[in-house]
């Protein structure tokens, strides 16, 4: 019985663990995406930085927007053009429109993705609506710039880059 | 069944108590199978008919018979009974019944522990089914429960949670009670390299189960605690990330398919070198060959989600790595074939189930390798294709191979005979059928028709109309099951103690119908 009891306790240690690694896999996961750039995200880095890079003006590379507004969120969302020829190395803006077509006051927060996903760990940008989450009052539109930045270091059989933001209704994760 | 037991009062000190408070008190591990059996047989017949709801709606294109949220909630939970209600406890029943028997050891090691993993079972499956007396109805995002679908949905999902929490615990306790039960109570001289190869799947699964049952656990609360705490694991709004719930899932998800189907392999390993009157043809590399399955099995989560988008590295990988599964299940196929090459084969019943679960299994794993192919798959994935490969693997796999079992121990558990005529009958009404039911399936998924619609292109009718005949067909072919099973619990010719001519192992040493206690002194083993 002794033996038995042992072999119990240690099947026990196992499953407990095991109930902690499903766990540990949520920052693994966000870990390998960072190292790896396959999750699709974005980086973001300081303007001073960014100003700093090398340009790239004998490369062309295409940047594609795309933008969509999920069900529950009742805004009109689009950016001004569909894509952008761009040089590695330099900083562009582009601006994104928002219009909350409720009465109501909304908190909404923009989730990026980059495609193909490796490209994302090259693409950086230095001012994004998507770094906070935004409030529109009832009616309420506004303009909203992103500043960003392809590496020079953005892999040579990538010709285009596209990206893609979803605006989701964030009223139960508001903060403040 | 007490009436059997009661048989053999004379011969033991103290046989079971009587009446109900038995049932619900026993620590005895023939009654303890006996009612996992029992239940995972009602659950058979519950999520049987969820089945057929689907496929009655499927009979003729167009929306008939239930609005499409209803629909999802069959679908879904036709599939969560089936995996969790009748085919795990299912397995757990054979293991209760056999493993001690097989072993040659008096009870399982932990009885009360054994007494408990059952008695949750009931309340679990009661949680899942009350959802669809819930506003919103039960769990409708298919049996993945994949986020953040699941993050909508009424109290029903909720329920399920619990009761995926509840049935956890009941398996991992029966892991942890058959994992101790082999290390610790084998009779002397049964060392671990002559145990039965049902032991040893068994042993592999159970280890499979302490693994990975906890990490759905985890998932699913992740999920309870996004609907409810604040939390965002899966929700992009608070910053979570949709594909991690389906890394997460498969981890767990891919075991489980094998969870599933490796006790199975340990079925049919006994009853093929029974009826073949030979010893299984390479008892070592079967051993070698399930543990290698159960390992990869760890590894080649993400061919479930070859569309999410993954880096093709990524894809080559699972791809290549899901082949490989291929080698060991191989070899165990061949195994059984050579195990029957020139054997004095005789097809009784069991037999019939075991060759069909050879030939049946191998249609569903050879699918499974063109789904593992990753430009094929993205024209596959969640098509009828897929509906047809699991079926194949799991109906014709897990569900042919446990109704085989049943046929071979039952006189075993019964002291009875059951009817060869009509065994025969159910056998090849049941195999028929299942054909008729999903082989067209295939020619669905291949030609487009998706999974988990209520409605569907004119195009597909035939098929649709012919899988619908065949699943009705199955369907009332198991009630001939159930009488079989009956008319053999309450009498029919005595079974001897070996039961069948060229049976070899402990359980056929001891009489028919097993007595209440068996092994008290351990049998030595040379």
């Amino acid at each position: 019985m002794i033996a038995s009891k042992s072999l119990v306790s240690k099947l026990l240690v196992v499953v407990v663990c095991m109930f902690g690694f499903g766990y540990a896999l949520v920052p693994l996961y966000d870990l390998f995406c960072d190292i790896t750039g396959i999750g699709g995200k974005t980086g973001q880095i300081e303007q001073v930085v960014a100003a700093q890079e090398r340009i790239d003006k004998d490369r062309v590379v295409t940047v594609e927007f795309t933008s969509v507004s999920t069900s529950g969120l009742p805004w009109e969302f689009r950016p001004e053009k569909n894509k952008l020829k761009v040089h590695p190395g330099e900083i562009y803006e582009i601006m994104y429109f928002a219009k909350n077509n409720s009465s109501q006051s909304v908190v909404g927060q923009a989730i990026p993705s980059v495609t193909p996903g490796l490209a994302s760990k090259y693409f950086n940008k230095t001012e994004c609506f998507c770094f906070t989450q935004q409030t529109l009052a009832g009616k309420e539109q506004k303009d909203m710039p992103v500043r960003f930045i392809i590496d020079p270091d953005l892999p040579e059989d990538i010709h285009t880059v596209t990206l893609s933001y979803s605006f989701f209704n964030a009223q139960k994760y508001a903060q403040n | 069944m007490s009436s059997t037991a009661e048989h053999h009062h004379d011969d033991h000190h103290h046989g079971p108590a009587k009446g109900f408070m038995r049932w619900v008190t026993t620590t005895n591990h023939k009654d303890i199978g006996t009612m996992y059996l029992i239940f995972s047989l009602v659950m058979f017949m519950v999520g049987g008919f969820m089945a057929l709801i689907v496929r009655a709606e499927l009979f003729v294109p167009g929306l008939q018979l239930v609005d499409p949220h209803f629909f999802n909630q069959m679908t879904t939970m036709h599939a969560l009974i089936m995996v969790f209600g009748a085919i795990m406890p299912g397995m757990v029943g054979f293991a209760n019944w056999q493993v001690p028997l097989m072993i040659g050891a008096p009870d399982m090691a932990l009885p009360r522990l054994n007494n408990w993993s059952f008695w949750i079972l009931p309340f679990a499956f009661s949680l899942i089914l009350s959802g669809l007396f819930f506003f919103g109805g039960g769990p409708a995002s298919g049996w993945t429960l994949y986020a953040p679908l699941t993050l909508q949905g009424g109290i029903g999902v909720d329920l399920t949670i619990f009761a995926i929490h509840m049935m956890g615990i009941s398996s991992i306790m029966g892991a942890i009670n058959v994992i101790v039960t082999v290390f610790n109570m084998r009779a002397p001289g049964m060392t671990l390299m002559k145990m039965p190869l049902f032991v040893w799947t068994w042993v592999i699964t159970a280890f499979l189960l302490i693994a990975v049952m906890p990490v759905f656990a985890g998932a699913v609360t992740m999920v309870l605690t996004d609907r409810h705490f604040g939390t965002a694991f899966f929700d992009p709004a608070g910053g979570g990330d949709p594909v991690l719930y389906q890394h997460i899932f498969w981890f767990f998800g891919h075991p489980e398919v094998y969870i599933m189907i490796l006790p199975a392999f340990g079925i049919i390993s006994q009853i093929i070198p029974t009826f073949s009157r030979k010893k299984l043809f390479g008892y070592e590399s079967m051993v070698f060959a399930t543990a290698g399955i159960a390992f990869l099995s760890f590894i080649v989560w993400a061919h479930h989600m070859f569309t999410v988008g993954m880096p093709l590295a990524g894809e080559l990988y699972f791809m290549y790595a899901t082949m490989l599964i291929a080698v060991p299940t191989g070899v165990k196929i061949f195994n059984w074939v050579s195990t029957m090459w020139r054997g004095s084969m005789t097809f009784e019943t069991p037999m019939l189930y075991a060759i069909a679960v050879v030939f049946l299994f191998t249609i569903g794993g050879l699918s499974g390798l063109m789904l593992a192919i990753v430009p094929a798959d993205f024209q596959y994935h969640d098509t009828y294709f897929v509906v047809a490969h699991f079926h194949y693997v799991l109906f014709s796999g897990a569900i042919m191979a446990m109704m085989g079992g049943v046929f071979y121990w039952l006189p075993k558990w019964t002291g009875h005979m059951y009817d060869e005529r009509l065994g025969k009958w159910q056998f090849w009404l049941t195999t028929i059928f299942f054909n008729i039911t999903f082989f067209p399936q295939h020619f669905l998924g291949l030609a487009g028709m998706p999974r988990r619609i209520p409605d569907y292109n004119l195009q597909f009718a035939e098929f649709n109309f012919m899988s619908s005949v065949g699943a009705m067909g199955l369907g009332i072919t198991q009630l001939l099951f159930i009488y079989i099973i009956y008319k053999a619990v309450k009498g029919g010719e005595k079974a001897t103690t070996e039961v069948w001519e060229g049976a070899e192992g402990l359980e056929w040493t001891v009489p028919s119908p097993a007595p209440y206690h068996t092994f008290e002194t351990p049998p030595v083993v040379k």
